[in-house]
């Protein structure tokens, strides 16, 4: 668990310098991406369980993100690689259960358990993909920003950013506590209850003098409890056209089977 | 204005299990002093620098910062005449990014954003640190963290700066950074610190504090000459002033 | 305990996203009321430390398995229900968004499972109770145990139950339940365990703050009204729930405990009055439709969803082709844009854009 989680935040570096890019995608308005990712996010959610194919082509949004962002695709499938096993754990069982026959492929039957498993592979890919393509063309602190002005909660956005600020700090001081464990354990055994629990009450107490601290600092450069908003974002043409154009795209998604047309079509020429 | 700025008179506090922190410390700083404050660990310096910034306040004395007694009334316009840099960076770097941090004060100051902006834009020139406006404060190396919290601070144009430990931790290249950094602020300064060198280069007058109490009050150059008081505040002469290692002189003044 | 979307059906997820988010801006509200206290950077860093503290595993005893903390039911014994949820709320969204630990549909459900019952149930009705008003260390570690056990078997539970109300996976309800419980019992006794030892060693390190007495925002409201927004709050889930059972086209799992129960013989769903207005009501809401109960307002249940109309081997490799031709396609898309942004120069450097000023 350490390790992932290790592993997981030298993650959010690497992500935090893709976002500090300057790529047309990068300059627009963080809420018209936000806007767009939530509308494939429930566009993906509207597909029905057994539909594969036809999610398809929502992919060109997050293919056509990365590549105007300069996002590469390396890091990005890593860390859905890493976070795969759940959505696979649960999705294992399907084709074991449902082995009713719903397609064919020539010989091959496809029943509806592999097809529901595929689709949720697919799903899994499109909405934690596009979601990680977000925050990697954006800032979590930028996205933070427009989910504040689209209506979520201030406290809930301060709670955010904060959390996000100072992840790195209290994991180094965990990490530095379970290596100086490390070395005094024997054979590397990991800490039993008690241990455990005074490790964390430790870390517990530095955090809450911590927090002590920082709210002594905030106090005295004039903090009186409300958090002010340093300039308001703009809307422009360009932003407003992204949202729309991509939503237009993902409803004729929805409408339509494009690759059961396009595969007609090419089957008329063939 | 004032021109006893910083003035503390019998000050003493003890902590909530009842160990005496401060036992009657008095002093008075003028307009643009630059005054060290040295003692053991324990002996109080941080405690002491929380209740001039109106942190905690005292069991019994006065504190006054400028005009104004330092009460819970009168913390706004203490707060903006007096800046205070804490010991970690990570404590004052908040924000997500320098610039959100720089602009923190003085946004709670309520000025209009355009005004906010500028100041954002002079402090971190004054620090060296412009080209960090849009960084992520916890990607920063020790060094540019304190440049910034000095910033942070710079922005709200107080009179008077206090700093807890601002050398600790950084690199000597840093180091040498800041004690340049602060020898060229014309504020008036008030340094705790451990790191005697860097308060013999800033500060002209020094108060040593000894178990909550100021145990000397005076020129720079004449504390650290004194052997005898040093040993007693569980100090010793800062490097420079130390005999040479090699040949074993006496050192230069 | 994290839910990925792939348990969950979009009427469930929306409608726990919809509680979720209710009892997010109640809570918030909640806390401008109450004077600045340091709140803020404090709800902040334990988000953090919650974080920091899932590093921290150990060795259960007599199992030979590692465990870490999850830190539901201390929360809200630092911080009182409402701030205690929102930080919970906050580390669940970092970890869907940052980490892709968790669905995003799902993640309305995932708040509720490990943040509203622990906050909300498992503290006020259970660590309260036990551990009274001036509780001495044994009653501190009795009382963080019993929480956490009710607050975990609580959100096994709600797995349960939206798993089956979804109706998406193929997890059979019963069986389901039979796994989850146990084995939520066993981890809700270990985190009740590590909670209790954190929460002594807090109250001896640091005898000046308030552990579980009445501190949290919220303690001065009477218990009643309390127990009305909770009920109010059940009452919501239940409804959205018996809501998307009757939407969804696969109640199996209950159906077949039921089958089972009844000896063997389908019960056949009755094509109700209500059933049908519910489905014209769907057909109309096109964005959502449901497996298969648009269009066939006649009645009777389509079995399978209309997205595969017939087995036929023409339109199935057209499909596939056509799908491959997508990806194909989008590929070359992607790839070709990739070759205009490195051709163009001014872009190549990772250079510093002046950050939009946000905050």
């Amino acid at each position: 668990m350490t390790a992932r989680i290790e592993s997981a935040l030298a993650h959010i570096g690497s992500i935090e310098d893709l976002a500090a890019l300057d790529t047309p995608i990068h300059r627009l308005d963080p809420r018209a991406k936000l806007v767009t990712t939530l509308a494939l996010l429930v566009a993906v959610a509207s597909f029905g369980r057994y539909e594969v194919t036809r999610l398809l082509p929502l992919a060109l949004y997050p293919i056509v993100l990365a590549a105007l962002g300069d996002v590469p695709a390396g890091p990005i499938l890593a860390r859905l690689a890493l976070a795969s096993p759940f959505a696979i754990l649960v999705g294992i069982f399907n084709p074991l259960i449902d082995r009713a026959p719903l397609a064919a492929l020539g010989p091959v039957v496809v029943t509806g358990g592999w097809l529901s498993f595929a689709s949720i592979l697919v799903r899994f890919g499109l909405s934690l993909g596009t979601a990680l393509l977000l925050v990697a063309t954006t800032g979590f602190d930028a996205v933070c920003a427009a989910l504040a002005r689209l209506g979520l909660p201030r406290a809930l956005v301060i709670q955010l950013l904060f959390v996000y600020r100072y992840l790195f700090v209290l994991s180094d001081d965990a990490a530095r506590m379970i290596r100086a464990h490390g070395l005094r354990a024997p054979l590397g055994r990991r800490p039993g209850l008690r241990v455990a629990g005074s490790m964390l009450g430790q870390l517990l107490l530095r955090t809450l003098a911590r927090a002590q601290r920082i709210h002594a600092a905030m106090l005295c450069r004039g903090f009186d409890g409300v958090f002010r908003l340093r300039r308001p974002l703009r809307l422009g043409a360009r932003d407003v056209a992204f949202a729309v154009g991509w939503c237009g795209w993902f409803a004729l998604v929805r409408a339509v089977d494009l690759p059961q047309l396009l595969g007609a079509v090419l089957g008329r020429l063939g | 204005m004032s021109h006893h700025l910083v003035s503390a008179e019998d000050l003493c506090f003890a902590y909530a299990d009842g160990t005496p922190a401060l036992q009657g410390v008095t002093f008075t700083i003028h307009h643009g002093e630059s005054v060290g404050l040295v003692g053991a660990n324990g002996a109080g310096k941080s405690t002491l620098l929380l209740h001039l910034a109106g942190v905690l306040f005292p069991v019994s004395g006065h504190v006054r910062v400028g005009d104004w007694p330092v009460t819970s009334a009168t913390l706004p316009r203490v707060r903006r005449s007096l800046g205070m840099i804490f010991q970690d960076p990570d404590d004052q770097l908040f924000m997500p990014t320098v610039g959100d941090d720089v602009a923190f004060g003085p946004l709670n100051l309520d000025l209009p954003p355009e005004e906010v902006e500028a100041r954002v834009g002079e402090a971190l020139e004054r620090v060296g640190a412009a080209h960090l406006r849009g960084r992520p404060s916890h990607r920063l190396s020790g060094g540019e963290k304190r440049s910034i919290t000095i910033a942070s601070v710079l922005s709200m144009s107080p009179d008077i700066l206090v700093l807890d430990e601002p050398s600790a931790s950084l690199d000597p290249a840093a180091r040498r950074r800041l004690i340049a950094l602060l020898r060229s602020f014309e504020h008036t300064k008030i340094v705790a610190s451990h790191d005697l060198d860097l308060v013999l280069e800033v500060c002209a007058r020094t108060i040593v504090l000894h178990e909550g109490r100021v145990a000397a009050d005076g020129p720079t150059a004449g504390i650290f000459a004194d052997d005898a008081l040093l040993a007693r505040a569980h100090l010793e002469r800062p490097l420079r002033l130390q005999g040479c290692p090699r040949c074993g002189s006496a050192a230069a003044r | 305990m994290h839910m990925s979307d792939a348990l969950v059906s979009p009427a469930v997820g929306g409608a726990m996203w919809g509680v979720a988010v209710g009892v997010a801006a109640w809570s918030a509200r909640k806390l401008r009321q109450a004077p600045e206290d340091g709140r803020v950077p404090l709800m902040g860093v334990l988000g953090a430390f919650v974080f920091a503290a899932q590093m921290v595993t150990f060795a259960i005893p007599a199992t030979g398995s590692s465990g870490h903390l999850g830190g539901g039911v201390l929360l809200a014994i630092i911080l009182g229900p409402g701030a205690a949820f929102l930080v919970m709320a906050s580390v669940l969204m970092v970890q869907a968004l940052l980490f892709a630990d968790g669905g995003l549909l799902a993640l309305g459900c995932n708040i509720v499972n490990l943040g509203f019952f622990a906050s909300f149930l498992a503290y006020p009705f259970v660590f309260r109770p036990v551990a009274g008003a001036r509780p001495t260390p044994r009653r501190l570690f009795g009382a963080s145990l019993a929480a956490c056990v009710v607050g975990l078997q609580l959100g096994a539970l709600g797995v349960v139950v939206e798993t089956a109300l979804s109706g998406v996976s193929e997890l059979r309800f019963a069986s389901f339940l039979l796994l989850m419980q146990p084995i939520h019992l066993a981890i809700g006794i270990v985190e009740g365990l590590v909670t209790g030892a954190v929460v002594v060693f807090l109250r001896r390190a640091r005898a000046d703050l308030p552990l579980g007495t009445a501190l949290a925002p919220e303690a001065g409201r009477p218990r009643s009204r309390r127990a009305a927004l909770v009920a109010v709050g059940l009452v919501a889930m239940l409804g959205a729930g018996v809501l998307s059972w009757f939407a969804s086209s696969r109640p199996d799992g209950l159906e077949w405990s039921l089958a089972r129960l009844a000896g063997g013989r389908t019960p056949v769903v009755p094509d109700t009055g209500l059933r049908r207005a519910l489905a014209r009501a769907q057909a109309a809401m096109a964005l959502l439709p449901e497996y298969g109960l648009e269009k066939n307002a006649a009645g009777g249940r389509e079995s399978r969803p209309r997205s595969w109309p017939a087995v036929d081997a023409g339109t199935s490799t057209a499909g596939l082709v056509g799908a491959l031709l997508t990806l194909a396609l989008s590929g070359a898309v992607g790839a070709g844009l990739r070759a205009v942004r490195r051709s163009a120069p001014a872009s190549r450097a990772p250079s510093l854009r002046s950050r939009q000023d946000v905050t």
